[in-house]
This record gives structure tokens, sequence and C-alpha cells, in this order.
């Protein structure tokens, strides 16, 4: 089950010619195949393999360097609690020490009902919000302790789903390249002339530009 | 309390009659839609480049001097020229992975106005005659791929991108790429491994820049997301126009976002070179003084890596040079603000777990030298370290940065400034970035890191009775 579905290799397809290399593709493929499942299983990483022409091993060497691919099941809201310099001087510490009490699991755990993940994370370039949080990476500003019980509220009753979707699905739409306009993506071996609109250069431009 | 909120209008944005060349659409709800964009001078930009011819366009860009705004302040227009004659295909990829700590300018210019910035990497690919252009998004930053992802299917179905843009010969496929977190992406080389779907590790230098060999060995331009925000006015209006704002080593505006200890913190669109941080901090018409009316205790000038700044370099302007000699640097244009009751060894503790965690790996200076400085300086924190440590965290730094670093002057120690920059074992800025601040927190406030510590243990001699005596 865990291998793409049709719809998504489909999809996988669509992004992989607009690389010049295959290769290029596999960290949005691993984004795709989180969506799919929530987390990057084990099978997904041999189907991209397939997909790109690669070795499982360097499906896994890539994706284990970023932290937001996860290797085993999280929760369906993954909190992260920012714990850098702007967060920390206005009360990042006293929040993450709330969340983890309203939701009795430490940082880095997940709740019992497959709810919600903790995390603490490291700046989430929302600075002028102190203290800050993302829930599957939206933001939501100056969180008090009240606007975190009443967030993990929401969440629970579905209120924000419209809003937040599931772990996994970072963005609820996608760049779509019309066929008729897509120029394609240049091999970086095909050693080319340039392209139309440039000029080529006279003897008297070259030193021009070297000035 | 509803928690329905996404968006984020902090204040300042609109207010004050200063210029504003990239964040003029920032008052409108719907800044990011196309309709609004065309109905404010969008794309007239991309329309007077395509008449300029590439050459005339990338010769008003070298005109502005328009400096990177990334971190480094390199000027955008020799950076260009670096391209070998020649040499095809070329690549764009633009550096959307904002991470620095305290800076947010990119995310709010990709989400408040993401066809400005499409509008900046068509002129760029335009003028320096580039084939493909990658826009690498932070993968943290959601609603900002949705905005861009949005932008870019309005932007083909108009015909701004993609094949014969605007009915010309010029064409150009914009691809949205996500990051998926990881801070040292956003030093170019990485971010170039990155695209190529590696582990985001910086390229050993040299070459110095990816403009000569870069994406998939090719030349390849690396621009901020500022930077290239910036173009469409350059275009529209002219370097004559940009370079009238601001001085003549800093020409143009900066987008500085302000946090910590302030009354109202913001992303502010000031004049590049002119405006001190005294009109930052204090000014009304940004962040209105200290919160509590509280004393400034210290100030991180340019992004985390920046070492601090105190109220003597108050009236400092946000200029390059004149930050570099007073001992910092202006980076990504973040300012972080501790009023009096800050703790500083805390403080510096949160910036050193950040560069400790981030390290790549790559060079063992920063990947062991950052998590011993954490270990350290966490020990400090939490009562236990002693004054051998503070000796310790210099020795530790020392083979992270061999030689004099730069700080801060202080009146209150009596202490003279030491520009910058510092000297690096490592191929990029991380590891020194986990050591500069730490450095000057400890050169600046060394009586608050003593309090914490305890006098190490003397050693001591244990006799030992001899058979005899």
């Amino acid at each position: 089950m865990s291998r793409l579905t049709d719809h998504n290799v489909a999809l996988a397809r669509e992004i992989i010619v607009r690389y010049p290399r295959k290769k290029s593709a596999l960290i949005p493929l691993l984004h795709l195949s989180q969506e799919q499942n929530g987390y990057v299983t084990d099978e997904a990483m041999r189907h991209l393999a397939e997909l790109l022409n690669l070795t499982p091993a360097e499906v896994l060497g890539t994706a284990t360097f970023y932290e937001m691919f996860k290797f085993e099941p999280v929760g369906t809201y993954v909190i992260n609690v920012c714990q850098t310099m702007s967060c920390a001087l206005l009360g990042a510490g006293k929040l993450m020490h709330h969340a983890e009490e309203a939701l009795g699991i430490k940082a880095g755990s997940t709740t019992d009902d497959g709810l919600f993940t903790l995390e603490p994370a490291e700046c989430q370039a929302a600075c002028t919000g102190a203290p800050t949080l993302q829930v599957n990476y939206r933001h939501r500003y100056n969180v008090t302790t009240d606007a975190f019980d009443a967030l993990i509220d929401d969440l629970r009753s579905g209120a924000l789903s419209s809003e937040i979707p599931p772990h996994g699905t970072l963005g609820r739409n996608r760049q779509q390249i019309p066929a008729d306009k897509f120029v394609g993506a240049p091999d970086p071996d095909d050693v080319s002339e340039g392209p139309a609109w440039v000029p080529v250069p006279s003897p008297a431009n070259a030193t021009e530009d070297k000035s | 309390m509803s928690t329905a909120i996404t968006r984020d209008y902090t204040p300042g944005f609109y207010e004050g009659d200063r210029p504003k060349l990239v964040t003029s659409r920032f008052e409108y709800e719907d800044s990011y839609t196309l309709e609004r964009y065309l109905s404010t001078g969008g794309y007239d930009g991309l329309k007077k480049a395509l008449e300029m011819g590439p050459e005339a366009m990338s010769g008003e860009v070298k005109a502005s001097t328009l400096l990177g705004r990334g971190g480094a302040g390199f000027p955008a227009g020799v950076k260009w020229g670096f391209t070998p004659q020649g040499v095809w295909p070329r690549y764009l990829v633009v550096n959307g992975d904002e991470s620095e700590p305290g800076t947010y300018k990119d995310r709010l210019l990709m989400e408040r106005d993401p066809h400005q910035l499409i509008e900046g990497c068509l002129i760029a690919c335009y003028a320096a005659g580039l084939s493909q252009c990658f826009l690498y998004v932070r993968g943290e930053m959601a609603v900002a791929h949705e905005r861009l992802a949005d932008a870019l299917n309005d932007g083909y179905e108009a015909g701004y991108i993609g094949k014969n843009i605007m009915g010309t010969d010029f064409s150009v496929d914009v691809i949205l790429h996500w990051g998926a977190g990881a801070y040292v992406v956003g030093e170019e080389t990485a971010l170039i491994e990155s695209l190529e779907g590696e582990r985001g590790m910086p390229r050993l230098k040299p070459p110095y820049f990816p403009a000569a060999i870069g994406l998939y060995g090719q030349p390849t331009i690396v621009n901020n997301v500022e930077t290239l925000a910036n173009l469409p006015f350059i275009a529209a209006n002219g370097s004559a126009a940009f370079t009238a704002i601001g001085t003549e080593t800093s020409p143009g505006t900066r987008m500085v976002a302000i946090s910590g200890h302030v009354k109202r913190p913001g992303v502010y669109e000031i004049v590049n070179g002119t405006t001190t941080f005294r009109d930052i901090i204090y000014g009304n018409e940004f962040c209105q003084g200290i919160r509590d009316d509280n004393e400034l205790k210290a100030f991180v000038p340019g992004g985390g890596s920046a070492p601090w700044f105190v109220s003597d370099q108050l009236d400092i302007p946000f200029e390059g040079r004149e930050a570099s000699a007073a001992g910092s640097m202006l980076g990504s244009g973040a300012v972080m603000v501790m009023d009096s009751t800050t703790d500083i060894p805390e403080a510096a503790l949160t910036l050193t777990r950040f560069y400790a965690h981030e390290s790549c790996g790559k060079c063992v200076p920063c990947r062991e030298g950052g998590t011993w400085l954490l270990r350290i300086l966490e020990r400090i924190c939490s009562g236990h370290g002693t004054d051998a440590d503070l000796d310790q965290i210099l020795e530790v730094g020392q083979s992270i940065c061999p030689g004099e670093m730069p700080h801060a002057a202080s009146e209150r120690i009596g202490l003279d400034a030491t520009p910058f920059p510092y000297k690096m074992t490592t191929i990029c800025f991380v590891g020194p970035s986990a050591y500069a601040p730490l450095h000057s927190a400890l050169t600046l406030f060394r009586d608050e890191f003593e309090a914490k510590v305890v006098p190490a243990p003397k050693r001591i001699s244990i006799p030992v009775a001899v058979a005899g005596s």
C-alpha cells in the first residue's frame, strides 16, 4: 500500500520532466509520498528509487538529511514550537512547557490517539509574532497558553480542517504547467549556443563585459 | 478566541511615507493575486526589459549596484557577469530557503507578492541569458508555496511565463521546488546540491561562485528572493531611480525584520544606508522603543550569525561597511533586541543551539565544535560551569575561527571594536556562526557569564608516605 498510487505516479512523472536530471525531483517526490502515507515508508523509498533510476540507498541518503521527512508514523497534526532566540526571549520555553502538560506528552513524541506530535523547532521565520508555533507548517503567532489550548480544541473538533490539512500535505494546490506553454528542461550536457533571445556576443562586447 | 488566522499583519508596512520598492502592494488584502498585481503596474518592468534587450537590461542592473540581500551583500550585476562566455545552458536558482534566526522578509515577499518575485526571476533570466529558473522555497513555508503555485499557474495561463513570453522569443520555465528543512541549504552551493537531489552540504571551494560551475556543473546564478524582488522596480523605473534612494555604497531600500523586546516588532522597508539602528528601534515610524521602556542591553544587528551590538552602536546607520568597521555585519537584515531583563548567557545559548543543531556535519570544526560549545554553554546556564569553561569556549572557538574575532566597542567595559570579518576553518558560515555571537556576548558581558560559574577546582596534591621517611 505504501507504494505511490497510480494517481501519484502520474503526478510524479509530471514533476520529473520539469528537471534536467531525474534525481532533482527526489525531494518533491519524497514530499509526495509523505503526503500519501503521512510519513516516508521504506516501500515508498524503493518505489521512488525505481521511478528515478536510483538505488534505494541513495534515496534514503538524501531523505535522512532533511528534517521534514518522518520515517515512522507521526500525529495528524505535527506541532512545532519555535525555540530560537526571538521566541525564546518572549516565552517559548514557557509555551513548550505548557504544551507538554496540555498534551500530556514530552516534546518529540506523539499522543496515544495519534492526533498530535509535539516537536521543538528552530527559527520559523515569524519572529515578529513570537512566540510562534506551526501546525503542519502553518503558522500561529503570539501564542499564549490560552491560545494554545484553544488551538488544540479547534484541532480536535475539526474546526480548522479546511485550513490545516493532515501532516504530509504541504500545499493544498500544485504548480501545473500547461503542455503548450512548457519550454522543457534544458539538458546540461547539451552545450548549446544559448537561448534564442540572447544576441551572440561580438568580440567588442566581450571585452566591454570584462571591464 | 478564534485561532483561524494565518495572516500576520505586522504593523508598519503602510505607515510613513518612506519609499517602498518591494512592499508597495503589501497593504492590499489581495496583494498576491494576478489582478491586483496587473492593476498596480505589474509586469511593466518585464515589458520594459523585453523592449530594452538583454544587454541593456543587465547594464541597468549593473548600474544600479543592487547588492545581494541574502547576507553576503555582493552586487548582483557583478555576480551575473561571472558566467563564462558561450557556455549554455545556464540556470537561475532562487534562494527562498530563508531560515536565518530573526529573518523573515523573504517569506513575506513570497506570500504577499509572489508575482513581483516571479517577474524579478523572468527579468534576471532575460538579462543574464538563463535557460531555466528554479524557485527553491523553504519547506516549512507552506503558505508561501501555495501562493507561489497559484501565482505561477496564473502566470503561465496569462502568458507571462513559459513559451514565448508576451509574444516574444523569450521563453523560460519557472519551476517551484520544495526544500525539506535544513538551514545549511541557504548556502548557495548547498542549495545547488539539494536541488540536485543530494544531501544539502556545501561544496568545497573554489570555485567560489556557482556562476562558473553550479547546478549540474553548468553556470548558475543564485540570487536571494529580496534581490530579485527589486528587479521589477529597476526595470520599470531605471537604475537612476533606484540609486536615488539610499547611499552610494548601499542604494535602494532594505527589508529589516525587528523582533525581540520592542514595542512594535515588524518587518519594515527602510531606506538603505541612512537609517540608523536608533531610528529603527526607537523611531516612531518603526519599533517605538523597548517594551516597558526598559533599557537596551544588546541587540543582534544582522541575523543570528552576527556578533552583537550594544547601545554604543545605536547611531550606526544600516550600512554594510559601517557595520563591519564597528565589528559586526548586516547579514540578512534581522535585528533582535534584548532589554535589560535579558539573561545574556541564556540568550546566547538559543543561538548556539540553533547552529549546533543545523550543522550539516561536513566540516569537523563545525560538527564537533558547535556541539562542544553547546555542551559547555548548557553546563554554564544550568549552574554546573566553572571559570575554566569560559576559557574553553574561546579555545574551541579558535579552532573554528582562528585569530582575532570581531566584536563591538563598549564604553561600559572600556573595549575598542575589532572589525569584521573573521577567518574560518570551515567551508561555509554555519560553523563560525555558532561561535561569533557567543564570542561577542562573552566579550561584552563576561561579568554575566562569570556570575554563573564557580571557580574550577584547583589541582590538589595528596602526599604519599614513603618508606623510611
